[in-house]
Order: structure tokens, then sequence, then C-alpha cells
């Protein structure tokens, strides 16, 4: 394909403040995104990662702090002399030139000949997997194709790093899909590097490498892998926002062998500690829905709830159980319904349990709105 | 297959005419009476105020100019008389082409002090200062045009202002007669219709997606041609709309001409006007008749220069 290779980007310390403005967009933001690698910034919308995504392209310069692509310090470089490419959020393709000129804009701002552009703009068509349209208006497409050809055109100037900015926010929902493993497919074909941003979760869990999740505040809590992600979140806001967790306002009240009991408003619950809290201090515990099951007959768990169901909702494959637990808590549960799963009945009084090791307790921090 | 493809693609002429449609339309929107209030005023406007004068000027442009007992006489046929003169009359041929270049020129000057005002305003300016300066653009134009005229007149005049500014830094010594030629006419009518021009380029280039300029940028574009790429063909319709309304304004001028003017600019509406003055209406409604051509053929020049319809110019 004579793609070039990806190239690595260094985020190091950047802070964003927009002339006029008194927040920072960014704040100390530091990652390194390897070369080649296929790498989300996670986060609530307005959390500032478009504006990361404009320093990295070079629209605007850091406040503090530098931005270095295959190891060279990017400050004072434009947009036009980066080896960045950017995907954008309305994809903005050119809507009076056909579609194999906007994929070969890129290429006769370099002074490549016509029918070169043309032999270019077909062969990166077939890669994206949109073959003969180079001669279609841009308007005649739907919503999927534009966003292969804004990626043909993205990828035509062989950039080193591609910048994606939810470029997927606009199709429904089975296009989306659809297209993620496409992004995927595409990424890996050319080995260009990926920085993709989102406040999808879906998206970001299924797509990338790794996921820097961002809080509202411009700051990153965690830099992770999708299964570290879900699995061992580092904060709070990242328990809350990255997939579905019932979150328990509670006290920590002892230590035991790792684990910690912390008292709620409905008991004491035990779980792992890994920020090592201590005794008195505020404390979330986090459980996920799929881990809280029914307790049979006399059966021990190390936690069980007592709750009353209020809702129900059959989806299928599972059932989500809308659950009250003490003073009004709400608590979600997944069953996974293998047929024979009982529908249990709203008003109903059910012991629900689930175990220490699936039981996160993290320091009472900010959370996402849910 | 075939067949059934075209049965569907058949339709009866009727349904491709909407006139039907288009009256059941206007029945259900503005109800019977309503309907009849349109038709009598929008018909009456029409009709009185642009076809029947018209229509009067025409008829007057191909009959000679005779005393008022010979009228209905023999001599009062219809004649080409009035429109020929412009070809035989060396001096009026030469000021209706001088018209026309020095129109373009005007055109031209506006277009090229608009562009850049119109991309700040559309594409850079926000908020307060996008305020201030649609205001300081429209200010000036609470005044009458005639005032604005003199104005330039004390500015250009051999004792003005610009003259006592030039001498008072040494660069001349004598005052310059800036009215000699046809450059303070040309000046004057560029400044007179810079609004004519900054505002269908401004329309054009403000629904224009930023993220457009941007994605020309990222993908390595010079300035230069992100405006050759993407702005101006972007801004094409409000471009050729701006270029016909000022070259018409510009043709049409008889103040700018009359009040900046040396005998040496006279301007082929001068003409016009001197003729209707002196009585001879016929020649002069033949002249304006010319001069209405001219601006209907710069139309389409210009629709076809730019390659745009007529319905993207409505826009």
């Amino acid at each position: 394909m004579g793609q070039a290779n990806g190239q690595d980007v260094e985020i190091a310390d950047v802070s964003m403040r927009y002339p006029g403005s008194k927040r920072y967009a960014v704040t100390d933001v530091s990652v390194h995104i390897q070369a080649g690698e296929f790498f989300s910034f996670l986060g609530p919308s307005g959390c500032g990662k478009t504006t990361l995504l404009r320093l990295v392209s070079g629209f605007i310069e850091p406040t503090k702090g530098e931005v270095l692509i295959g190891g060279q310090n990017m400050r004072g470089i434009g947009p036009n002399k980066r080896p960045t490419a950017m995907i954008f959020q309305n994809l903005a393709l050119f809507p009076l030139m056909s579609v194999a000129d906007n994929i070969g804009f890129g290429l006769e701002v370099r002074g490549v000949s016509r029918a070169e552009r043309m032999k270019k703009a077909t062969e990166l068509l077939e890669l994206v997997d949109l073959p003969g349209v180079e001669k279609k208006k841009v308007s005649d497409l739907s919503g999927g194709q534009m966003q292969r050809v804004a990626i043909a055109r993205g990828l035509a100037v062989q950039p080193a790093v591609l910048l994606l900015d939810e470029p997927l926010s606009a199709l429904d929902l089975n296009l989306r899909q659809h297209m993620r493993s496409e992004l995927r497919k595409i990424q890996k074909r050319t080995g260009v590097t990926f920085v993709y941003i989102t406040h999808d979760q879906g998206e970001a869990l299924t797509m990338s490498d790794r996921i820097a999740v961002m809080t509202d505040k411009g700051i990153i809590d965690q830099v992770a892998t999708a299964n570290t992600l879900y699995n061992n979140p580092k904060t709070a806001f990242v328990a809350d926002f990255v997939g579905e967790n019932n979150a328990f306002l509670a006290n920590v009240k002892e230590i035991i062998n790792g684990y910690a009991l912390a008292e709620t408003s409905f008991g004491l619950l035990k779980g792992r500690n890994p920020q090592n809290l201590n005794p008195g201090q505020r404390t979330l515990a986090f459980i996920r829905p799929e881990a809280l099951t029914l307790r049979e007959g006399a059966e021990t768990a190390e936690n069980v709830v007592k709750c009353i169901v209020k809702n129900l909702s059959f989806e299928g494959a599972f059932i989500t159980v809308f659950l009250k637990v003490g003073n009004d808590n709400s608590v979600i549960m997944r069953q996974s319904n293998d047929g024979s799963t009982p529908l249990l009945k709203i008003g109903a009084d059910v012991d629900v349990c689930f175990s220490a090791e699936n039981t996160l307790l993290l320091a009472y921090g900010e959370v996402a709105d849910a | 297959m075939s067949v059934s493809a075209q049965k569907t693609r058949f339709c009866w002429p009727m349904e491709r005419w909407p006139m039907r449609k288009l009256w059941k339309d206007a029945l259900r929107n503005f109800g019977g009476i309503g309907v009849i209030f349109i038709l009598l005023t929008v018909g009456g406007w029409l009709i009185f105020m642009i076809i029947l004068p018209q229509l009067i000027m025409l008829d007057f442009s191909f009959r000679p100019l005779l005393p008022l007992r010979k009228l209905g006489g023999p001599e009062d046929v219809y004649t080409l008389k009035n429109y020929i003169l412009l070809f035989t009359t060396p001096l009026h041929r030469a000021i209706f082409f001088k018209t026309i270049w020095a129109s373009v020129i005007v055109t031209g000057v506006a277009l090229a002090i608009c562009y850049p005002i119109s991309f700040y305003l559309a594409k850079v300016a926000k908020g307060a200062r996008l305020g201030w300066i649609l205001m300081g653009l429209i200010i000036p134009y609470w005044i009458n045009e005639l005032l604005r005229l003199f104005a330039w007149q004390l500015i250009l005049a051999d004792s003005g202002i610009l003259n006592q500014f030039l001498m008072f830094l040494g660069i001349v010594s004598d005052p310059i007669n800036f009215r000699a030629g046809n450059g303070a006419v040309i000046m004057g009518m560029a400044y007179a219709y810079i609004l004519f021009m900054v505002f269908p380029l401004y329309n054009a280039m403000e629904s224009l997606d930023r993220n457009q300029i941007d994605a020309a940028r990222d993908l390595g574009s010079s300035w230069l041609r992100i405006h050759w790429r993407i702005v101006i063909p972007y801004a094409k319709p409000g471009i050729a709309v701006g270029c016909i309304m000022t070259f018409m304004l510009a043709a049409g001028s008889i103040a700018a001409p009359q009040l900046l003017g040396s005998p040496s600019s006279f301007w082929f509406t001068q003409i016009i006007y001197t003729n209707f003055e002196t009585a001879n209406w016929n020649q002069g409604a033949a002249y304006a008749m010319i001069l209405a051509a001219l601006c209907l053929v710069f139309i389409m020049i210009m629709l076809k220069v730019f390659r745009v319809s007529l319905k993207e110019l409505a826009k």
C-alpha cells in the first residue's frame, strides 16, 4: 500500500487554556501513544477531548507542555506541516468536489499529477471497501459511505497519525457498530497510529488498544486496556463512567487481609481495596450489575443485601432487574437468561448476593453524570 | 421488466404543469379573499409599476422625435433610428464603451476590497467585534448618497484633505487634479457600492463550514489554495450577485459621474439624462433600453462565468 508507518505521539505535561478563558480546557495531560496503536480518549462531552485532538493536529498550541510526534517537537509547526490528518466530527468533505477530488485534495496540494491522484483515489477507495464511486458527488453518498471517503481522504496524504474526532456520532446504531470493526480493520491494514476521541464507551472499548479516560475537568484519570478499565478502574470516575455500575456511599470500617469492610446505610459490605483506604475514609462501593445474583436457599455469600423488586426489563439474552435497597438506594441487577430463568415478581422481597472480589471500594470522588 | 419501468415513468403532461397544484395550495393557505387580494396587489404592482412603464418606454424608443402636430401622422412609424444613432455617433459610442469598462473596473475594485472584508466578517470576527464592524460599514450609508459624494468631492478637491496631506508630507509640490480622469468617479462608485458587494459575499461565506477550511489546512493546503479551491467556489453565487449588483449600479449611476467627474469622464447615463432633459424622450428611451440590455448581457455573462443557475442566485 505504500502507507507511511505510524509514529508515536508524546503528549508531555500539556495544559491548554483558551485566550480569554479562565478555566483550563485540558490540565496536565501526559500520555505516550505508541506507534501503530489504536488509542482512544474517552470522556463526557465538554471534557477537553476535542481540544486535545486539535493540540495534536496543530490548530492550537498548548499553553504549557509539548506535543511530540515521532520524537519531533511540534511547537510552531502548523497543521498543514504536521504528519497528521484529521477526520472531523461532521467529516467536512468538500461538497463541490467529486469523491476522487476530495480524496486527492491533499495530493493536489503536494503537486501530484491528476492521473496519479485518480490512481491513488481508486486504491484508497478499495482500501476502505468503497470501490467505484470516484466520479460521484459527495452529496450522493450515504452516511457510512461519506465516512469511508473522509477516512480515505485522510489516509491519502500518508499521515503517520490519523486523528478521529467522534466520526461515528452522526451514524445510526447499526452502521455505527459496523463501522467500528471497519475502522479497526483499516487501522490494522495501514499500520497508521489512530487517535480516536469519543464519549461513547462502547466505541472506545471495542476498538482501542488502549484508552485514556478523561474527567470533565480535562484531567486523565486512567490509561489502560479496555479489560483493565472495566475490571480494575483506578478511580470512582472511571468505575462510574466505563460500563454500568451500582455505586453505594460508605465509610471504611476495617481492613482484613487486603479487603476492607465498609459501612453503608443498609449494612456492611466487604470488598477489594486497591487504593489502600484507611478506616474512617469515605468510599464508594462499586458492584457491576452482572455480578449480582439471587441467593438460593441458605447459600452463604460474602455480601448479602435485602432488596425489593421495583421493575423488570426483559431484553432477551438477559433480564435487567431494578431493585431498591435500604432507604431508596436503587440497584440494578442483570440476570442472564438461559431460557429457564424465572421472572421475578414486582414488589417481591429478594436477597441479592455478590462476592467481595466483585465489590470494589474506591475513594469517594467526582463521578460522571449518569 | 422494461415495459413496467416505462409504465411507471409515463405521466400525463398536465401533471408536470404545476398550475393546478399551485392554485389549490394558494387557496388552502390564504383563502379566497386572500388570493384575490394577492392577485390584485401583486398583479397591480407588476402591471402598473413595472411592465407598463417599460412598455411605454419601449414604444417611445422605436418612434422618431416629432413635433406635437405630427404625432399620429404619416411620419409616426416604428424605426430603429434611435438605436442606430449610438453606432453612428463616435462620441456616444466611445462613452458607451467607456461606461462598460469603467463599470467593470468599479466591480473589480469593489470585489477586491470586499472579498477580504467579507471573509473576515464571515469566518474570523466573532461576537461584539463583528457587530462593531458591521455597524461601521452600515453607518456611513445612513447618510444620503449625494452627501457622501459631496464629502468625496471635499476630499479630492485641489485644496482638499488628500492634496493637503500629500503636500504636507512633501510627496507632491502642486495639488493633483484627481478629478481630471475617470479615477475619482471609479473610486467614488467603488466606495458607494461596497455594501452591495459585501453583503452578498458575507451571506454566501457565512454558511461555509469552518471545518472545511480546517480540513483543507490539515491536508496541507496554503491559505491561497484554501481560498481558490474551497472558499471562492463556495461563495460563487454570492460573488455573482455582488458583481451583478455593483455593475448595474455603476453602469446606471448618475450622481457619481455628475459630482465627481469632469467633462472627460462623461457617463452613458448622463447622455440619457441630457436627452430626457432636452425633451428628446425617444432618443433617451432607446439609450435606456440599450443600457438595460447591457445589464442583462452582463448578468448572463456572470452566470456563465460563475456557472451559477438563477435558482442558486435566488438563495
